[in-house]
């Protein structure tokens, strides 16, 4: 690693120096701070503070959904109760999930990502900084868009799947189906640009040494799912798009009269929403898989299969889309076929089941909050899994199928692989990010109250769905036996509530007088550890080389006499400056001027939003402003600027 | 409404797949939590100085995910067969069912037309169908309006109906009795009161059924009755079909045996007096939102045509 990058005629030698770090922080930090006050707020573009701007929007987002499912669950309570007008009951159903699905679980691990990735993969900063703000922006606009929506009482109400002809104009004729329809596509530029650069970062910014086989998995994860987001989006933007102009244009592509195909949305739908729902577990499975190995003291189990078992379940997830429609009318031969394709998806999933069983099995765990939102994920994660098998098998998916049973598995799914894991991440990386450590003792009420309540809440569902208790319902008729059930499930989602809200408490206790962490609080073994707590706004004063996947924990595995060099490397000091490496074996390449501090992506955002209200308002006037002020945006975006110009190549020998 | 216990050959080997895979499926959810759980315990370190704690890598783990996975994928290929043998089962019935209901579902009600070679044995009635016992019958699924979902938990399982197609299926019930249903597919409004019922009959019963369904309404003998038609004919014939009188609306459901059904609004209130008066009022306070307007009738016609409608058995 010591010569790969020479001089040349053209290009710049990047020093490989060994300086106290008291000498470069200044500097470094000189050339990286963001600007103070509210010019800083707006024009940031460090990873660092969009991932904890994801993570805390995404969370005010699930509050948001959390009290719209409270509410439901108070007219749910027992038959018969009228706290909520039918209209009322469906609004906040399609809002719950479209808040949850799109404003938080997918949200909230792009905010891990972002933080995470420049430190994991030991670099400066994400490949593309300034879109990686106009994602975080388009995101929030977006998710402001949508709820504006409720204060006028035109939230969308056909569901967060929107199935034509319910949602088509004859049946809603109002505003609320466009509300769904623009912020969806608005939100898809996010989801979009946020994917590619992940992707980007990951095959060019990548620290030397660090090969694909040493990645973290929730690398992996998110890699996986960045790709998935990308292939994904796409069909549900073009549903949203072909419904919106059959809803302002008078198109047919879903109107029956005209031989339009209602069906044609739902496989578009879910041809985009099964592949989501691995991008919205993968990355948290990541988590899972890099965070858990610390508590036990090892490396994780079958660090092989489980990254390969992350990228076949995404696979594997493009093909299993109809196990949404099986009770459509399809031929018996395409149910046979989709039927067992959701089966076998379930065997990467027992890969890494029994490879975290393993690592805890063979470790020595050291039960802390952490460990047990994550290890308790596990059980979880089964739960979901095996409810998924249940209702993977066609007959009796005809049953089960928009029933409670359903209702139960994708809470299973979405709070048990998902929310555990967040929660037990953000218990594992706040000290790196706000170089405190969370309280334990909160910690363990938190983890228990969440956990029980969370059983108590949604095992039940799973029994009254085999009642035959069916899904979005707004009240049911008694003497059917479900009335005791849906009380319990209402004690328990209160009772899951207060847990959040002491995860809530322990965040701002801890965040004020949590006490003070240090580098490398959990002797983690994994490079984000290896620098400061809160992490430098420059991340690594040094770009590390990389020789293993555990650079901190090398000289006590002692696998291999190579070592990673983590206080010596390349000193990247005259300017905004990163590493680029070649894609496969993470070669050092190029130095990269990275772009500073840019107000563009926000006003591009807002630009972008105006465009969307003009749409929903009909006004040609306010759509056209948008339009210009786009182009504007992007035009100032780009415009050449010498300093981010390459200044010239370093070869590689 | 439960699907864990079912009575006729559409249902049934589901049900014993269903009861497999619960009992599978718990087994499974109990070995991963004693596994974790043993895990978890057996070796926990004691101290809280996690850096105390020596970085280990026994090896010996990749056989977990061996054994695991492998065992996992032999419990999930069996699994499949079963399921395949299980859909080939239900795909069809055995033998040639006796007879079509053509099913139409609307927001929010179910529009059923018994098919007959001859039309003069042919009828509509809506929400309530008597099928006899050991004959299978096939439903034939219409979409009219938005998406919904056919669904007799206790007889067979969900088919959707669906604007611009026609989807098949078949029931048979086994054992007389009543089995309530519901619609499956959120439909809007007033989705969570679209309920279905099949009564199935004794073959007599079923015959008597059907003859009597054939009927027309009687013409009315009493004053109160004979004024109540003539309201119903001006307020009500522009939307139901009352058979031999000049009500000939089909946006609602034909009422010529209303009083043959159990419940009103497709399972929203028992079919009484009491509900029945309140509902020709204001359907809008018992199902809000539903396509039946809000009459307002004055107390003196809101008696006759009440009366009038028990008139229709």
């Amino acid at each position: 690693m010591e010569n790969v990058l020479k001089d040349t005629e053209a290009g710049r030698v990047p020093r490989t120096v060994s300086e106290s770090e008291t000498v470069i922080d200044p500097k470094l930090k000189a050339i990286w701070e963001t600007a103070p006050g509210i010019r800083g707020i707006l024009s940031s573009v460090d990873h660092k503070r969009i991932g904890i701007r994801y993570i805390v929007t995404a969370f005010v987002f699930l509050i948001a959904g959390g009290i719209e499912a409270l509410i439901m669950r108070l007219q749910l309570a027992h038959s018969d109760l009228k706290i909520l007008s039918p209209e009322a009951y469906n609004q906040l159903f399609t809002m719950h999930g479209f808040t949850m699905i799109f404003l938080y679980a997918g949200p909230v691990l792009s905010g891990f990502s972002n933080y995470l990735w420049p430190l994991l993969l030991g670099s400066r900063d994400m490949a593309f900084p300034r879109l990686n703000a106009l994602s975080y922006w388009i995101f929030l606009l977006a998710g402001l868009f949508l709820y504006a929506s409720f204060p006028l009482g035109l939230a969308p109400d056909a569901g967060w799947f929107n199935y034509p002809p319910l949602s088509g104009k004859d049946y809603n004729p109002g505003p609320n189906i466009d509300f769904y329809l623009l912020g969806l596509i608005f939100l898809g530029i996010s989801t979009t640009v946020g994917s590619a650069n992940f992707l980007v970062s990951l095959l060019r910014t990548r620290a030397p040494g660090m090969s694909i086989n040493r990645l973290p998995i929730l690398v992996w994860g998110t890699l996986t799912a960045s790709i998935g987001n990308l292939l994904a989006v796409p069909a549900v933007s073009l549903a949203c798009v072909l419904l919106f102009t059959d809803r302002q244009f008078g198109t047919h592509f879903f109107d029956v009269e005209a031989h339009g195909q209602p069906l044609l949305w739902q496989h578009l739908f879910w041809m985009f929403g099964h592949p989501w729902v691995y991008a919205i577990v993968l990355p948290a499975l990541g988590i899972v898989s890099d965070a858990l190995p610390t508590f036990c003291r090892r490396p994780l189990v079958g660090y092989t299969p489980v990254a390969l078992a992350t990228v076949a379940t995404m696979i594997v997830g493009f093909g299993v889309w109809l196990h949404h429609m099986f009770a459509t009318g399809m031929p018996v031969l395409s149910l046979a076929f989709f039927s067992a394709a959701s089966l076998v998806i379930t065997i990467p999933s027992a890969v890494s089941t029994f490879a975290w069983i393993a690592t805890i099995w063979t470790g020595k765990p050291v039960l802390t909050t952490p460990f047990l939102f994550l290890s308790s994920f596990i059980i979880l994660f089964v739960i979901g899994g095996v409810s998924g098998v249940m209702t993977g098998a066609v007959p009796f998916d005809f049953q089960l199928t928009d029933t409670y049973f359903v209702v139960a598995h994708l809470h299973y799914v979405l709070i048990g692989i998902n929310v555990f894991p967040v929660i037990g991440g953000i218990y594992y990386w706040f000290p790196k990010m706000t170089g405190r450590l969370m309280s334990e003792r909160i910690g363990r009420w938190n983890f228990w109250t969440m956990f029980l309540g969370f059983n108590i809440g949604f095992f039940p569902m799973h029994i009254v769905g085999l009642m035959g208790m069916p899904r979005r319902i707004y009240t049911y008729a008694p003497g059917l036996g479900w009335d005791t059930i849906n009380l319990i499930t209402t004690l328990g989602a209160f009772a899951f509530a207060i847990g959040v809200l002491l995860f809530l408490i322990n965040v701002f206790l801890s965040a004020r007088s949590g006490k003070l962490a240090g580098p490398n609080p959990w002797d983690a073994p994994t490079l984000e550890w290896s620098v400061p707590s809160p992490a430098p706004v420059y991340n690594f004063a040094i770009i590390p080389v990389v020789a293993s996947r555990h650079p901190l924990w090398e000289d006590r595995l002692n696998e291999s006499p190579e070592r990673s060099s983590l206080t010596r490397g390349y000193l990247l000091n005259q300017g905004r400056e990163t590493l680029a490496t070649t894609v496969l074996d993470a070669e050092p390449d190029l130095i990269l001027e990275m772009p500073g501090d840019s107000y563009a992506p926000l006003v591009l955002a807002l630009a972008l939003g105006v465009l969307f209200v003009g749409l929903i308002l009909h006004s040609a006037l306010c759509t056209g402003l948008g339009g210009i002020a786009i182009v504007i945006a992007i035009l100032v975006w780009l415009w050449p600027q010498r300093r981010l110009g390459q200044v010239g190549e370093a070869t590689h020998v | 409404m439960t699907y864990m216990r079912t009575f006729g050959p559409a249902a049934d080997p589901v049900t014993s797949l269903g009861w497999g895979l619960t009992v599978i499926c718990s087994l499974v959810i109990l070995i991963i939590a004693g596994l974790l759980l043993t895990a978890t315990l057996r070796a926990r370190a004691t101290t809280a100085a996690i850096s105390s704690i020596p970085i280990v890598h026994p090896g010996g783990g990749l056989r977990w995910i061996v054994i695991g996975t492998g065992v996992s994928t032999a419990v999930l290929f069996g699994l499949v067969i079963w399921t395949m043998f299980t859909l080939a089962a239900i795909a069809s019935s055995p033998e040639p069912p006796a007879f079509t209901i053509e099913i139409r579902a609307h927001q929010w009600w179910w529009e059923a037309r018994y098919l007959n070679d001859s039309s003069d044995r042919t009828f509509v009635t809506a929400n309530e169908l008597h099928i006899p016992v050991g004959s299978p019958v096939q439903l034939k699924l219409i979409g009219d309006d938005v998406i919904h979902s056919f669904w007799i938990p206790a007889l067979a399982g969900k088919t959707d109906v669906i604007p611009g197609q026609t989807n098949l299926a078949w029931i048979e019930a086994n054992t007389v009795g009543t089995y309530r249903g519901q619609c499956t597919e959120y439909c809007g409004a007033q989705h969570a009161h679209m309920a279905e019922f099949v009564i199935a009959d004794s073959a007599p019963d079923f015959k008597a059924w059907w003859d009597r369904q054939l009927i027309d309404a009687e013409v009315p003998s009493l004053d109160a009755t004979t004024r109540g038609e003539a309201i119903f004919l001006a307020r009500c014939g522009a939307c139901h079909t009352v058979r031999g009188t000049g009500a000939g609306g089909i946006v609602g459901p034909d009422l010529t045996h209303v009083m043959s059904r159990h419940t009103l609004g497709a399972g929203t209130v028992p079919n009484e007096r009491e509900s029945l008066r309140a509902w020709i009022n204001n359907a809008q306070a018992v199902k809000p939102g539903s396509r039946m307007p809000r009459l307002d009738l004055p107390p003196q016609d809101l008696d006759a045509v009440t009366a009038y409608v028990e008139t229709l058995k």
